[in-house]
């Protein structure tokens, strides 16, 4: 009889060896996005069309901006994360890891750039 | 001689070898719809430097914003935002361990789609 439980002997047999605190990242933000957008969607949507004034003065309440802020970040994250998935899906070799930098690039530059303009704007 | 044959394997079926389903459909729109959102935040971020950088390069980003192109960009992200929203919220449930069966997965998969629709003009109305 085998003294190994079931679980035991399979762990680590698995071909991909990692991807679960990826997948749980992921999953962490999409609960915090499902309680985000909807606010940002209210946020963001009721700014468009404003006058340049009554834009800035919106964006000035601190419930925009940290709202956008926050919806802005975390969905960047969870924008990596996704496409990162993705390219490993489709693409291979070295073309893969540079689209992996590139995507991460791309997402941390634009958390950069939103959080800039809302701090421009709200101080 | 496991070698024999080396470049030349039959492959594992993917996913051109299927005929589409409903709930596969709704599936791939899942990562198009999530993916497809990089236009619309990038356009949204730009909006909001152009909002930081004064009022002369406000009338750019914003005239570009409410164009025919920037409408149709944001009513898109708008949609493919519900459609990506209810998609994740139906991939939560699946993480549970729940909804996997064949009648409660298209039951799930034609909530994701008519929802999508309703949601978006939901938050047309409220906007």
């Amino acid at each position: 009889m085998s003294y190994l439980t079931d679980r035991k002997r399979a762990t680590g047999l698995g071909s991909s060896k990692s991807g679960t605190a990826h997948h749980l990242q992921t999953m962490i933000g999409a609960v915090a996005l499902a309680i985000l957008v909807p606010l940002f969607v209210y946020a963001f949507g009721s700014a468009i069309g404003l006058s340049y004034e009554d834009a800035i003065a919106h964006f000035a309440k601190p419930f925009n901006a940290i709202i956008t802020g926050l919806t802005i970040t975390v969905a960047m994250m969870h924008f990596r994360h996704g496409v990162q998935i993705m390219l490993e899906d489709y693409v291979h070799g070295h073309t893969r890891t540079y689209l992996i930098a590139g995507a991460a690039c791309l997402s941390y530059g634009t958390i950069a750039v939103a959080l800039f303009a809302l701090a421009r704007i709200a101080l | 001689m496991a070698d024999v044959n080396r470049g030349n394997r039959p492959l594992s079926p993917h996913l051109t070898i299927y005929r589409p389903q409903f709930t596969s459909v709704t599936s791939i729109l899942t990562r198009i719809t999530g993916n497809a959102l990089i236009v619309g935040s990038l356009l949204t971020v730009w909006w909001l430097l152009a909002l930081a950088s004064g009022p002369d390069y406000f009338a750019i980003a914003n005239g570009v914003m409410t164009s025919w192109f920037g409408k149709l960009v944001m009513l898109g992200s708008l949609w493919a935002l519900c459609y990506h929203y209810l998609a994740g919220l139906r991939h939560l449930w699946w993480d549970s361990g729940r909804g996997f069966e064949l009648d409660k997965a298209k039951t799930l998969a034609t909530i994701v789609v008519v929802g999508s629709f309703v949601l978006t003009l939901l938050a047309l109305l409220i906007i």
